[in-house]
């Protein structure tokens, strides 16, 4: 009960990036019914105007004259897209394997070997090499992503399935039989609700940024589509004559993802009590 | 002391393996043959099969892993299918710039990071802290490749201070070599200067609430030798394991900022040969990157024991 609570008190406290959040998926929901023009309407008259409040091009057009807030309206939804699908697909796929790898004894411990191995791996490093082999498109790019944020999960999920293993309740559901599957689902899973949503928020933002990142090294979306990191990247060739094209997608994916970090940080901390509250005394690491 | 060290060293080879393994399959098990990718959209299928006989794809996956692994071992990474160049000494000739730039970046982070974090733990709940937190949020949310490019903007562009990019080498020209580091640096460096700060101030708090804390204030140690003396060395203890995990994923970024400043290192050298489907190269790339990663594991793995004996008599 207490610890339901925390979790209350510590959402209120972020409410102003819940708020933020909600804003954002609303403009990836709404995009075609808000944006004032089409993203990929190019019209080379405009190319290059500065954004103007009371023009018709509230935050300026690009390099071939595309009108930019219709095309971080339309980003929104690939960006937003690309990190929601990558949270729900490595989430779904981690928590799987995470609880095998408790449960599966020998063959548990080689698969946790292999996700250790993953995860001392740079994300970015493995996402290239799976693009490289895959291509280039939205599809690969969550497949590449999911690929690295599995074990991140998986990791997180198998610590806390062997640290609740020799709890009582676990004990007294073998006890009356529960076969392995019944433990893990009904009994292992409700506990780690609340550890998954935490990773959930912080693979999002990470996913957000690493999309934007590979668009940037051209390897991510296809040329020419309307991600952050695309507008971004098509800005790097007028860095001075037009600063806007990349402030306005560098300021978007920032916000994204600090809004992120806070309610990650929040949940975190709602969940378990002790941390980041240094007068309660944090339970010692160990080693 | 020792037979923790063979351990962590076995538990490294072990991890170079997976990692070595998984790249290989990934880059060899796909939809297609590379030699269709490389040969683009009108290409016939005899092409394709004169094409995969020239680079050996034609023979069996488990034999191309050992053939490949034996050159491994031997120093040969095999050759390009891009510019027939062998993949060592072309990876060889771009390694300096990318540990140059990791161990700066590395410097800026962990200097920056760790004093920013014990001032603000010092002045918990001041102007400072909160400062200095807002900071670190921010920095750490940042996509780096933008801070490069407002960086450029900024000192490049507007007020021409340094060169927006490029990379002059340390033993060819020092004075000017310097000038090209630097934006470089604060872009890989500044969001993980963000994550070790909060982990110093939170771990340097963690100790103000310890019993032996209280115990050094009551015998009448002086404030400063509190925190000096018995807060901060304890503190920094726990913080250097943020320290291996930032050095990794420093060497991981590279990737991003060395395109951004146009820096030849490696990491360029993979982005260059993922665009070419340049496999070989890709593989040694990778294969040179878990290697140093895995090297800066093991040597802070050493440290670790060195400095908290707790560790090495588990």
């Amino acid at each position: 009960m207490i610890r339901r609570w925390g979790v209350a008190r510590k959402l209120r406290a972020s409410g102003g990036s819940a708020v933020i959040l909600g804003l954002f998926a609303a403009c990836a929901v709404l995009a075609p019914v808000i944006a004032p023009f089409d993203p990929t309407h190019i019209s080379v008259t405009d190319r290059l105007s500065p954004p103007a409040l009371s023009g018709p091009n509230v935050m300026g057009t690009d390099h071939l004259g595309r009108d930019i807030a219709s095309r971080m309206l339309h980003g929104a939804r690939i960006s937003i897209g690309v990190g929601a699908a990558v949270v729900v697909l490595s989430c779904a796929i981690g928590v799987m394997l995470g609880l095998l790898g408790g449960y599966l004894g020998r063959a548990g411990d080689a698969l946790m070997r292999v996700v250790d191995g993953m995860l001392a791996f740079p994300e970015l490093i493995l996402a290239l090499a799976l693009i490289a082999a895959l291509g280039s498109s939205i599809k690969n790019v969550i497949i590449a992503l999911t690929f690295v944020f599995v074990p991140r999960v998986a990791r997180s999920i198998h610590a806390n399935v062997l640290s609740m293993r020799s709890r009582e309740f676990v004990m007294a559901a073998v006890a009356m039989g529960c076969s392995r599957f019944q433990i893990a689902v009904r009994h292992l899973l409700p506990q780690a609700l609340g550890l998954i949503s935490v990773q959930a928020t912080f693979i999002f933002a990470h996913a957000v940024i690493s999309e934007a990142s590979l668009t940037f090294l051209g390897v991510g979306l296809p040329p020419g589509s309307a991600s952050w990191g695309a507008i971004l990247s098509d800005g790097r060739d007028h860095l001075l004559d037009a600063p806007w094209i990349t402030t306005i997608p560098g300021l978007a994916i920032l916000i994204l993802v600090l809004c992120l970090n806070i309610l990650g940080d929040n949940l975190r901390d709602g969940f378990d009590p002790r941390a980041g509250n240094p007068r309660l005394g944090r339970a010692r690491r160990p080693k | 002391m020792r037979a923790y060290l063979f351990r962590r060293l076995f538990g490294t080879l072990l991890t170079l393996f997976i990692v070595v393994t998984l790249v290989f399959v990934i880059t060899n098990v796909i939809p297609g043959s590379p030699a269709a990718l490389i040969l683009g959209e009108d290409r016939t299928l005899e092409q394709v099969r004169d094409l995969d006989r020239e680079l050996g794809l034609d023979r069996p996956l488990p034999l191309r892993f050992a053939v490949w692994l034996a050159g491994v071992l031997t120093g040969d990474l095999g050759t390009s299918y891009f510019s027939g160049a062998k993949v060592s000494e072309v990876i060889l000739q771009r390694l300096e710039p990318t540990l140059i730039l990791t161990a700066t970046s590395a410097i800026l982070a962990v200097g920056l990071g760790v004093s920013l974090g014990v001032l603000a733990a010092l002045f918990r709940g001041g102007a400072f802290d909160i400062g200095a937190r807002i900071t670190a949020l921010t920095a750490a949310a940042m996509p780096n490749f933008w801070l490069g490019l407002l960086l450029i903007l900024l000192l490049s562009l507007y007020w021409r201070l340094l060169p927006a990019a490029g990379y002059v080498s340390f033993f060819e020209n020092p004075g000017d070599a310097w000038r090209y580091i630097i934006l470089p640096s604060i872009t890989l460096g500044a969001s993980h200067a963000g994550i070790v700060s909060r982990v110093a101030r939170a771990n340097l708090l963690e100790e103000f609430g310890a019993d032996y804390l209280r115990t050094a204030r009551a015998k009448g140690l002086s404030p400063w030798s509190v925190v000096t003396r018995h807060a901060l060395r304890n503190s920094l203890v726990s913080t250097l394991g943020v320290v291996g995990v930032t050095l990794a994923l420093l060497i991981g970024g590279s990737v991003v900022t060395e395109t951004v400043f146009a820096v030849p290192g490696i990491g360029r050298l993979l982005v260059e040969s993922v665009l070419r489907r340049d496999f070989p190269m890709i593989q040694g790339t990778i294969l040179v990157i878990a290697l140093l990663v895995a090297l800066v594991n093991f040597l802070v793995d050493g440290a670790y024991a060195l400095i908290d004996p707790r560790i090495r008599y588990d």
